[in-house]
């Protein structure tokens, strides 16, 4: 039988304020256990929450940021369900009245097609606290620190076919998220989270039973637990089982999603009406105020490098993937003068050495302009792009402008005809064998032996004799 | 619409509330009754009136996202039944 999957996503993006949705509890990661846990957070009798402003103005960019329907109105609602990392016994979040209504995000497939990715809703709740089952002599420590943390969970149409489909809306997700700067995207501290809701059905069926992944921290294993997934579904229904609507964790080192069993009680969530929290009211001027300052987009980015600098659309999308890097390419540009050349470095050169420090664009030891400075050398011919590859190591590891490098170990090109040709005639004269062979030789062989005087060329002028004028002197010194 | 002893019991534990077997039936006509309350609402004609999210007409009040609250761990942990490294001790919720 043809099988067909439909995924959804649920994506937990915790929001870049500094304190917490309905507390001034700090929400800076990695403090000690429960210090960032007020009186709010921990639920007790008497508190009150207050709805943190900044967390309203990010779901506003979001929602504009995929084109949603901005609800004017929304309202906040509790989620009722008993766990310890949740002390009051009910998480605060939205159910009927989301701040973020119907939206899409066009997502770019492997094979270059666009697919649209509709998203049904987003809305603003509290995050829960964390559960460590380690050994606390057969008890579980809680830590509420994260308790209150205001999350924007995005949730997808069932619109997605495939685990690579699935990836391109998480990271286009993620790139949104951090282009507008509302999520720090940090995947390994859960800052972006994401649950994938997996089924299988007969090509063009009836939907069938989904299971809820989680515990999914990478991109590479969201797309891992729904490939297991998917053929455990098949095992299943081919074996005349059926698929039973559950929660999976995904274990990334056995590489497969098992049955959460716990004591949580099958989701009856009781939703109602906060009554301690009023309706939000957006008007017109909280708005355009949320909205000052939204950057470029991705996509229409994407769209104006393709253009604006003469960029293939791939790596228009690599250069855009993330605003810091895009920014970095942009800076680097206008100081070379030159976008492809600037594009060819930035994605080899820069991106090898990056890569290989474990650093990400903003941690880069050459800025941009820096960078654009040595590019600008290697465009107006004061040096090559071998040299260049040395004055990059030298910039990378000891700093400095490539001018002041270039000056100061005179590694300018040699573009003076008279100069090459002395070394030319040097080299000639100091092979004579290589050069009656050279002679002998017809001229598909020529061609290959050519190199090996390049070679001697660039030996001796330390690789700044400039490779067009060499060849070209070379040639004519030894056809004579 | 009216509740069966099963709804309760159902209902009691989503709540974690403790019934006993004797109070059930009481308890299920009681609910019934207020439900059938919400029913006789629900038959009125409500088009064209705007559901109500709370009592009072006024929209919700936002603060400043600034960090206002110190660290009291110490004092909030001083009536935990149990701590350890800073953490709260709970029964262990997973098998």
């Amino acid at each position: 039988m043809q099988w067909e999957t439909v995924i959804g996503l649920e994506i937990h993006a915790q929001l870049a304020t500094r304190s917490k949705i309905f507390s001034g509890a700090s929400t800076a990661f990695g403090a000690e256990p429960n210090t960032q846990a007020c009186a709010i957070d921990l639920g007790l009798p008497g508190v009150l929450p207050v709805l943190n402003r900044e967390a309203v103005v990010m779901a506003v960019r979001f929602s504009a940021a995929i084109g949603a329907d901005l609800e004017r109105r929304s309202v906040f609602a509790r989620k009722n369900y008993f766990y310890p990392d949740l002390p009051k016994g009910y998480q605060i979040s939205q159910f009927e009245l989301p701040i973020v209504g119907r939206g899409s995000v066009d997502i770019l497939l492997d094979d270059g097609e666009m697919r649209s990715v509709g998203v049904t809703r987003a809305h603003l709740e509290e995050d829960a606290g964390k559960s460590l089952h380690e050994d606390f002599h057969g008890l579980t420590g809680i830590d509420l620190n994260r308790a209150g943390t205001p999350l924007l969970e995005i949730v997808s149409e069932p619109d997605m076919r495939s685990a690579k489909e699935a990836v391109a809306y998480a990271r286009k997700i993620h790139q949104i998220v951090r282009y507008i700067g509302i999520c720090d995207g940090n995947m390994q501290e859960g800052s972006f989270r994401v649950d994938a809701n997996v089924s299988i059905r007969p090509l063009g069926g009836e939907l069938g039973t989904r299971a809820e992944l989680k515990n999914i921290n990478s991109f590479r294993f969201l797309e891992r637990a729904i490939n297991f997934e998917v053929e455990r579904q098949i095992d299943v229904l081919e074996s005349g089982g059926k698929v039973v609507q559950e929660t999976r964790l995904y274990d990334p080192d056995r590489d497969e999603t098992r049955s959460m069993r716990s004591k949580e009680e099958a989701n009856d969530y009781r939703y109602f009406p906060d009554p301690d929290l009023l309706p939000v009211e957006l008007d017109d001027a909280f708005i355009d105020a949320a909205l000052t300052g939204m950057p470029e987009l991705p996509d229409a980015r994407r769209a104006r490098f393709c253009e604006a600098y003469a960029l293939s659309q791939s790596d228009a999308a690599q250069l855009t993937a993330s605003r810091e890097l895009a920014d970095y390419y942009e800076a680097a540009v206008q100081e070379a003068g030159d976008a492809r050349l600037a594009a060819t470095w930035i994605m080899g050169e820069l991106a090898g050495a990056l890569n290989r420090g474990g650093l990400d664009i903003g941690q880069s030891p050459i800025s941009a302009v820096l960078l654009g400075g040595l590019l600008r050398r290697i465009a107006d011919n004061t040096i090559s792009g071998k040299i260049a590859k040395q004055v990059f190591e030298t910039m990378w590891s000891e700093g400095g402008a490539a001018d002041a490098i270039i000056q100061n170990r005179g590694l300018r090109q040699i573009t003076d005809a008279g100069a090459i040709a002395g070394i030319v005639d040097a080299v000639v004269q100091a092979n004579p064998s290589q050069v009656e062979a050279y002679r002998q030789a017809d001229e598909k062989k020529q061609a290959k032996m050519l190199g090996f005087f390049v070679g001697q060329v660039m030996q001796a002028s330390k690789g700044k004799a400039n490779p067009t004028q060499v060849n070209e002197l070379l040639r004519r010194k030894l056809n004579a | 619409m009216s509740l069966e002893r099963s709804d309760v019991e159902n209902i009691a534990h989503l709540a974690r509330l403790a019934v006993n077997e004797s109070e059930l039936d009481a308890v299920a006509g009681d609910l019934s009754t207020i439900l059938e309350l919400v029913a006789q609402m629900n038959s009125a004609d409500t088009s064209g009136v705007i559901p109500m999210a709370h009592p009072l007409h006024m929209a919700q009040r936002l603060r400043p996202d600034e960090v206002s609250e110190i660290d009291e761990r110490a004092h909030f942990q001083s009536i935990a039944p149990a701590t350890e490294d800073g953490l709260y001790l709970v029964p262990r919720v997973v098998e």
